[in-house]
C-alpha cells in the first residue's frame, strides 16, 4: 500500500509511539512540539506546546490519558492527551533522553526518588523491567545494564565480548516485556532476554541502526538507519540506504525493505495490532505504512 | 680503469709487434670463475660483507684501535683530535666517545669507543676511517662493536660442520590439493589479517587462518603462492605450511618499506630508506636480496636515494619500485636495474654483473623484461631537440646483442606492454602533432616469436583519442584498449591474428560509450571485466570476447580494486579504506553473477593466492578441453550434491533455530504467568489476561486449481488436426492473407487502444477540421488527447513515435501551466540537497538536474 506521508515537523524526527489501542500515534522531533496523529489515516489531531528544546522521547499511559515527554530543555513534561494542557514539569540537570511509565502508570512524585549514576557517556534509553523491579539502561558506552529500581544497585551488565561495539541508539521491549531489541551504530541489532540479559539473536545490517522495532504480530523485526547526514554525499546515491529493513526474528534472515525516506530513519514503531507501522526520518517526515495482505503471508 | 686502459694499450702494442690480429670480441671471453686476472669489476661493492643488525643494541658503536697510547696530560688533546675526525661523519652521541685508561699506568690503552646516533653512521665511519693514517705508527683499525663478539666466537681450530639428519618439511603446496578445488585469498581489515577459502558454491568464506597484528604494513603472496610475506620493523618474514600458517623464515632488514619476490620465488628483495643525519644529503637506501629458502643475504646494495632514482616514475618519491626487475622467466636467472646511461644486469649464479659490465645505453629512461625470455626492451627518448630520434630496442641477455630496433619520431612518451607469454610487445607511443601543442597515440606491435621480429604500426580509427587503458589477453593474441574522451570512452578489441591474412592486426569490435576506465582480463583469457573505478562509481561489465557479447552488467558502488582469482572462475571487487564508506568486498562469478558480499570496516587489502603454472602439457590441456563434457558431468553431479546437502543443512538449521526460539517463548510465557497476579495488583486489579490480544495464526489454504487430464496422444492428435486445417485454410485464402500481412507491415501499431470515435477525431485532426491544441478542452481527458495527438502526428509525418513514453504521467497536472500540445514526457533525475538555510529555516531542497556532481557539490556546501 502507498504509505501516508505525515508532514508536521520541521526538524528530524526522534521518536514515535503508539498508544495501547493503536488508534493514535505520538511523534517527537527536534522541533519543540510533540504531535499526535490518527494512526489510521494520518490526520493530525494536535500538538503539545511548551517544550523549549528538541524532544527526544515520549510515552503514553495505558489508558491513553496522559502523555509524558522528555526534552533537551532538561525537563520532562506530563500532558493531558485530550486537551494538550501541561500537567506537570519535572526538572533535571541534563537533557531527558528516555521516559517511560511504569507498569500501572502510578509511580510518580514531585521529588526524584532515585538517581542512578555510574555509566560513562550519554544514556540513550532507559526502560522498566518486569513488575517495575528493575530498570534497563543502554547508551553511548555500548553496555546494557540492569539496575535494581529500589536500591539503584547494578544487577547485571551485558557481555563486552558479544555485546555492541558502538553507541546503542535505541531499545524496544516486546509486548509482554520478556525480551527487548537494541539497535546500535555498530550496524547491528541484538535481541536480549529482559531478566537474564542473555544474548539471543544478532541481526547484522549494512548501516548504523538508529531505530528498531518488533512486530507484535509476526516474528519480524525492523531495523532503520542510515549514515550520518554529513556522510550522505560520500556514500551510495541510491535512496536504498535509507530503507527500513525487515528481518525474520528467528532465522535472522532479511525479508525485505521499505524505501521512501530521503534521510536516515531515526524512529520506528509498530502499531500494537501489528498491521501497520510508522517510521520517522531525518527528513522530517513520518511515513505511515499499512501492510499489504501479502505481508502476512511471507514465507522464507 | 686507467690502469686497465694502459694495460690494453700495452697489449695492443705488443700484439702489433707480434703481428697478431687484435679484433677480439672481449665480451665473448669467458674467464674462469673466481679468477679475475687483475681486471677489476666495475661492480666494486660485490665482496662487501653483509651487515646484519644484531639485537644487542650496540649497532651504532664502533671501536677504534691503534690509537697512540698517551699519558693523562695529552688525553684531552687526543680526544679533541678524534672528535674532529669522527664528528665529520655523523653525530656522536653525548658522552658517546669513551677512551679507557689503564688504572695502573694512568695511560690510555690505545683504543676508544665511539657511539653514533644511528647504525648507518657508525657503519659509514667504519668504512671511511678504517686504515686512516694518524701518523706513521698509528694506522686506525676500526671495527663495529658488534663484530667483536662475532670474531671472538670463531673457534681457533676448525671443526667439521655437523651434518643434521634430513627432516622432510611441510608440504607447502597442500592448498592446491583442496578437495573442492577452491582458491584462497588474504584480506586485511583493521588490525586483523585473515586467510580464507572462497567457498563460492556455498556462497561464503571459510577461515583458514586469522591473526591480529600479523604485519605492520602490508602482506604479499609470493608469485606462485607458496609463501605469504609480512613486513615488520625488524624485517620481512614469510609464512606457509600444509594446514596452517607457520613462520618459515625471517629476513632481517630494519625498517623495511618494500619487498618484491623474484618470479620463481627463489629470491626476495627488500628495500628501506633512511633519513640522513644531515638534512642536505639524500636519503640512504638499503636493498638486500635474500635467498627465500635459506634466508641468506645474497647481495646487498647501499647508496643514496639519488642513485636509485634514475628513470622510473621520478617525482618527489624518487624511487620507482621495483628497482630490480627480474627477467628470464621463472628461473630467476637475471635481474636488472636502470642506472644513468646504463642498465645493470646481474645474474643470480654469482650475483654480479654479467661480464662485469653494465649495458651502456645513452639516456635510457625505461626498460622492461619479456615475461618469459631473457630479452630486455628499452626505450631511449628523443635527443638533441629531435635531431636524434627516440628508439625502442630489444636486447638479448646475456649476449647483449640487439635483436631489433625501431626509431620513432616526435615522441613525447612511450610505454611498453608485454603479452604474458612474451609473444608480443606493444609499444604505446605518444607523438606530438605538427604544432607540438597536443599529442596523439599510436601503437608499435612487435611479434617476438616470428622471424626478424616484424613490427606493425596500429593507429586508432580516431587518432586523437586519448588512451585510457591497454591490456593484453593473458596467453592470448588479443588486446583491449579504452580510448576516447571522458565521460564515456569507447573500448576496442584487436587481434594479432586474422583469418584472411595472417600476421596482420585487425579490429574485432568497438564498444561505444562505456563507463569504464580499467580493464581486467581473466587469467585464462576470453573474458574481461570492463570496470569504471573511482569516478565511475564502480560500474562493472562482464564481457565475453569470443562471442563479443556482454554477459552481465553490475555495479559495486565505489569499487577501488578488481581482481580475478588465479583460475579465472571468480572475480573479487573491493572497496578499500581509500574510500571511507562501504568498505568490503564482493565475489562474482566469471559471468557477472554476484555470489556473496562481505562488509568490513577499514578494509585494506584483498589478494588471491596465486597458483603455480600448471604441469599439464599443452596437448593434455587441449585434450581435456575437448572432453570437457565428460568431466563436467562429474562436477555437475557434485554441484547437485552440494546444493542438496546445503538445503538439507539449511532446513536442519532452521528447525534448530525454531526449536530454540520455542524454548525461549515457553520460558517467557511461564514467567509472564507467574507474574500475572502481581502485575494485576500494580494495575489496580485490571485483568491483564487480555494483553495477548493479537495473535498470528498460520492458516493453510489449499486451492485446487482446475485439473485436467488428457493423454499426450489426445493433445497431439488435436494439434495435428488444427495444423492441417490451418494449412488448408491458408491455401485457400493466400492472396487475401498476403495483402493483409503487407498492410500490417505498413500500419504502425497504435499507441493505445483507439476506439472508433477516436479514429474519427484523428481523421478530423489530420484533415485540419479539429485543431490539435483544442483536443484537451474538447475531450476533457488529457491522456486520451495526447494519444490522439500523437496518432495524428504520426499520420501527418509518416514517422513512428512508438518509442516515446505515454503511460505513467499525469497530463492533467501540466495543463495550462507547463507545456502545451504534449505528446510525451521526459524523465529527469532529481536529487535532494540540504539542509539549506532559507528565510531563517532549514530545508531539504529537491533539485532536478542532469548535470553530474551538481547535487553532490551543493550538498557539500550545505550546512553540514
Amino acid at each position: 500500500m502507498r504509505p501516508i506521508l505525515m508532514k508536521g515537523h520541521e526538524r528530524p524526527l526522534t521518536f514515535l509511539k503508539y498508544n495501547r489501542d493503536g488508534d493514535i500515534l505520538f511523534s517527537c522531533a527536534k522541533d519543540h512540539t510533540p504531535t499526535v496523529w490518527f494512526a489510521d489515516n494520518g490526520e493530525r489531531l494536535g500538538t503539545y506546546r511548551g517544550h523549549n528544546g528538541a524532544v527526544w522521547t515520549c510515552d503514553v499511559s495505558r489508558d491513553s490519558m496522559r502523555l509524558l515527554t522528555g526534552s533537551a530543555d532538561q525537563t520532562a513534561k506530563l500532558w493531558n492527551v485530550q486537551t494538550g494542557t501541561q500537567l506537570y514539569t519535572f526538572n533535571f540537570g541534563s537533557p531527558a533522553r528516555s521516559v517511560e511509565f511504569s507498569v500501572g502508570d502510578k509511580l510518580a512524585s514531585e521529588e526524584s526518588v532515585l538517581v542512578i549514576k555510574g555509566p560513562q557517556g550519554r544514556i540513550n534509553r532507559a526502560v522498566w523491567g518486569p513488575l517495575n523491579r528493575t530498570i534497563i539502561s543502554a547508551g553511548e558506552d555500548a553496555v546494557i545494564r540492569i539496575w535494581d529500581s529500589e536500591t539503584g544497585k547494578l544487577l547485571r551488565e551485558s557481555d563486552k565480548e558479544s555485546g555492541h561495539k558502538k553507541t546503542i541508539t535505541s531499545l524496544t521491549k516486546a509486548a509482554d516485556g520478556s525480551h527487548f531489541l537494541t539497535g546500535s551504530l555498530d550496524k547491528s541489532a541484538k535481541l536480549l532476554d529482559t531478566r537474564t540479559l542473555t544474548l539471543i539473536k544478532t541481526y547484522g545490517t549494512e548501516r548504523p541502526a538508529n531505530a528498531v522495532a518488533m512486530s507484535p504480530l509476526l516474528d519480524h523485526v525492523v531495523l532503520g538507519g542510515g549514515h550520518d547526514a554529513s556522510a550522505v554525499t560520500t556514500t551510495d546515491h541510491r535512496a536504498g540506504k535509507f530503507e527500513a529493513k525487515f528481518y525474520d526474528k528467528i532465522l535472522k534472515e532479511e525479508i525485505g525493505g521499505v524505501k521512501g525516506h530521503f534521510g536516515p530513519i531515526n524512529a520506528l514503531a509498530f502499531n500494537p495490532d501489528g498491521k501497520s507501522f510508522s517510521s520517522g526520518g531525518e527528513d522530517g517526515y513520518v511515513r505511515l505504512h499499512h501492510s499489504d495482505p501479502d505481508y502476512f503471508n511471507i514465507k522464507i | 680503469m686507467a690502469a686497465e686502459v694502459k694495460l690494453m694499450n700495452e697489449i695492443e702494442a705488443t700484439a702489433a709487434q707480434m703481428d697478431i690480429d687484435m679484433n677480439i670480441d672481449f665480451s665473448s671471453i669467458q674467464l674462469p670463475p673466481g679468477e679475475n686476472f687483475g681486471i677489476i669489476s666495475d661492480d666494486e661493492d660485490v665482496y662487501h660483507d653483509d651487515q646484519l643488525e644484531l639485537d644487542s643494541g650496540f649497532g651504532n658503536v664502533i671501536v677504534v684501535d691503534n690509537l697512540p697510547v698517551v699519558p693523562r696530560e695529552k688525553f684531552e688533546k687526543l680526544e679533541g683530535v678524534l672528535r674532529k675526525i669522527y664528528s665529520q661523519i655523523g653525530v656522536i652521541k653525548e658522552d658517546g666517545l669513551w677512551m679507557p685508561v689503564d688504572p695502573e699506568t694512568k695511560k690510555t690503552l690505545g683504543y676508544c669507543f665511539i657511539e653514533y646516533n644511528t647504525p648507518q653512521e657508525a657503519e659509514l665511519a667504519k668504512e671511511k676511517t678504517h686504515g686512516y693514517k694518524l701518523d706513521r705508527a698509528h694506522i686506525f683499525a676500526v671495527n663495529m662493536f658488534d663484530d667483536f663478539d662475532k670474531y671472538m666466537k670463531v673457534p681457533d681450530e676448525w671443526a667439521p660442520p655437523e651434518i643434521k639428519p634430513y627432516t622432510p618439511g611441510e608440504n607447502l603446496q597442500k592448498w592446491l590439493a583442496d578437495e573442492k578445488a577452491r582458491d584462497q585469498f588474504v584480506i586485511r581489515a583493521g588490525t586483523d589479517t585473515e586467510v580464507l577459502w572462497n567457498d563460492a558454491r556455498q556462497s561464503k568464506t571459510e577461515l583458514v587462518y586469522k591473526r591480529t597484528y600479523w604485519t605492520e604494513s602490508f602482506v604479499q603472496w609470493s608469485p606462485m603462492g607458496t609463501y605469504l610475506a609480512t613486513v615488520h620493523r625488524q624485517g620481512a618474514a614469510v609464512w606457509g605450511g600444509a594446514n596452517t600458517f607457520n613462520r618459515l623464515m625471517r629476513y632481517a632488514h630494519p625498517q623495511v618499506k618494500l619487498i618484491d619476490f623474484s618470479p620463481g620465488e627463489k629470491f626476495l628483495v627488500t628495500y628501506s630508506s633512511h633519513e640522513p643525519s644531515n638534512p642536505r644529503d639524500a636519503n640512504r637506501v638499503v636493498i638486500n636480496i635474500f635467498d627465500v629458502r635459506t634466508g641468506k643475504v645474497m647481495r646487498d646494495f647501499k647508496g643514496s636515494a639519488d642513485e636509485f632514482a634514475i628513470g622510473g616514475a621520478g617525482g618527489v618519491a624518487g624511487v620507482s619500485w621495483p628497482i630490480f626487475r627480474w627477467g628470464g622467466g621463472k628461473e630467476d636467472k637475471y635481474f636488472a636495474k636502470l642506472g644513468k646511461n646504463m642498465i645493470s644486469v646481474y645474474e643470480t649464479e654469482t650475483f654480479s654483473l654479467i661480464d662485469k659490465k653494465s649495458l651502456k645505453v645513452e639516456n635510457v629512461v625505461d626498460f622492461s623484461w619479456s615475461p618469459t625470455d631473457p630479452i630486455i626492451a628499452l626505450f631511449v627518448p628523443e635527443l638533441g631537440g629531435g635531431n636524434q630520434p627516440a628508439r625502442v630496442s630489444l636486447v638479448q641477455i646475456p649476449g647483449k646483442e640487439e635483436l631489433r630496433q625501431k626509431n620513432l619520431f616526435s615522441i613525447s612518451d612511450c610505454k611498453m606492454y608485454w603479452q604474458s607469454n612474451g609473444e608480443y610487445l606493444a609499444v604505446k607511443a605518444d607523438r606530438y602533432t605538427k604544432t607540438k601543442k597536443s599529442t596523439y597515440t599510436g601503437f608499435e606491435l612487435f611479434r617476438i616469436r616470428e622471424r626478424d621480429i616484424p613490427i606493425e604500426v596500429l593507429e586508432l580509427d580516431n587518432k586523437n583519442d586519448k588512451i585510457i587503458a591497454f591490456a593484453w589477453e593473458p596467453k592470448g593474441h588479443r588486446f583491449a584498449v579504452i580510448h576516447g574522451d571522458n565521460p564515456r570512452p569507447d573500448i576496442s578489441f584487436y587481434t594479432m591474428r586474422s583469418t584472411h591474412n595472417l600476421g596482420r592486426v585487425s579490429k574485432l569490435t568497438t564498444l561505444k560509450g562505456k563507463q569504464a576506465n580499467a580493464l581486467f582480463w581473466s587469467p585464462g583469457g576470453r573474458f574481461i571485466v570492463l570496470a569504471g573505478l573511482k569516478g565511475f562509481n564502480g560500474q562493472l561489465e562482464f564481457f565475453n570476447v569470443d562471442e563479443l557479447e556482454t554477459m552481465a552488467t553490475a555495479e559495486h558502488f565505489m569499487a577501488t580494486d578488481v581482481e580475478w582469482d588465479p583460475t579465472g572462475r571468480y572475480v573479487a571487487t573491493s572497496v578499500t579504506s581509500v574510500h571511507e564508506m562501504e568498505n568490503g568486498f564482493n565475489i562474482w562469478s566469471f559471468n557477472g553473477k554476484l555470489l556473496y558480499r562481505i562488509l568490513k570496516d577499514h578494509f585494506f587489502q584483498f589478494l588471491w593466492r596465486p597458483r603455480p603454472p600448471s604441469f599439464l602439457t599443452p596437448e593434455k590441456e587441449e585434450e581435456i578441453a575437448k572432453n570437457l563434457k565428460k568431466y563436467s558431468k562429474k562436477y555437475e553431479a557434485e554441484d547437485q550434491d552440494v546444493s542438496m546437502l546445503l538445503s538439507e543443512q539449511d532446513r536442519e538449521k532452521r528447525r534448530m533455530l525454531k526449536e530454540e526460539w520455542e524454548k525461549w517463548v515457553e520460558v517467557w510465557r511461564r514467567a509472564h504467568e507467574e507474574e500475572q497476579l502481581e502485575r494485576q495488583k500494580l494495575r489496580d486489579g485490571e485483568a491483564s489476561g487480555e494483553e495477548e490480544e493479537y495473535e498470528a495464526k498460520e492458516v493453510e489454504v489449499e486451492e485446487v486449481l482446475d485439473v485436467s487430464e488428457e493423454s499426450l496422444l489426445e493433445i497431439f492428435v488435436r494439434e495435428f488436426w488444427v495444423m492441417t486445417f490451418m494449412f488448408e485454410w491458408v491455401g485457400e485464402h493466400w492472396t487475401e492473407l498476403s495483402t493483409l500481412a503487407v498492410q500490417k507491415l505498413f500500419d504502425e501499431k497504435p499507441l493505445t487502444d483507439l476506439t472508433e470515435e477516436d479514429e474519427e477525431i484523428i481523421k478530423s485532426v489530420v484533415a485540419g477540421t479539429i485543431p490539435s491544441y483544442s483536443l484537451e478542452s474538447e475531450l476533457g481527458d488529457c491522456k486520451r488527447a495526447v494519444a490522439i495527438r500523437r496518432e495524428s502526428l504520426q499520420r501527418l509525418m509518416g514517422k513512428s513515435l512508438s518509442g516515446l513514453p505515454l503511460e505513467g504521467f499525469d497530463y492533467k497536472s501540466i495543463l495550462g501551466f507547463h507545456c502545451e500540445m504534449p505528446i510525451e514526457y521526459v524523465q529527469i533525475s532529481e536529487g535532494i540537497v540540504g539542509l539549506l538555510l532559507l528565510n531563517g529555516g532549514e530545508f531539504s531542497v529537491p533539485m532536478a538536474t542532469t548535470e553530474g556532481c551538481l547535487v553532490a557539490s551543493t550538498n557539500r556546501e550545505s550546512l553540514f
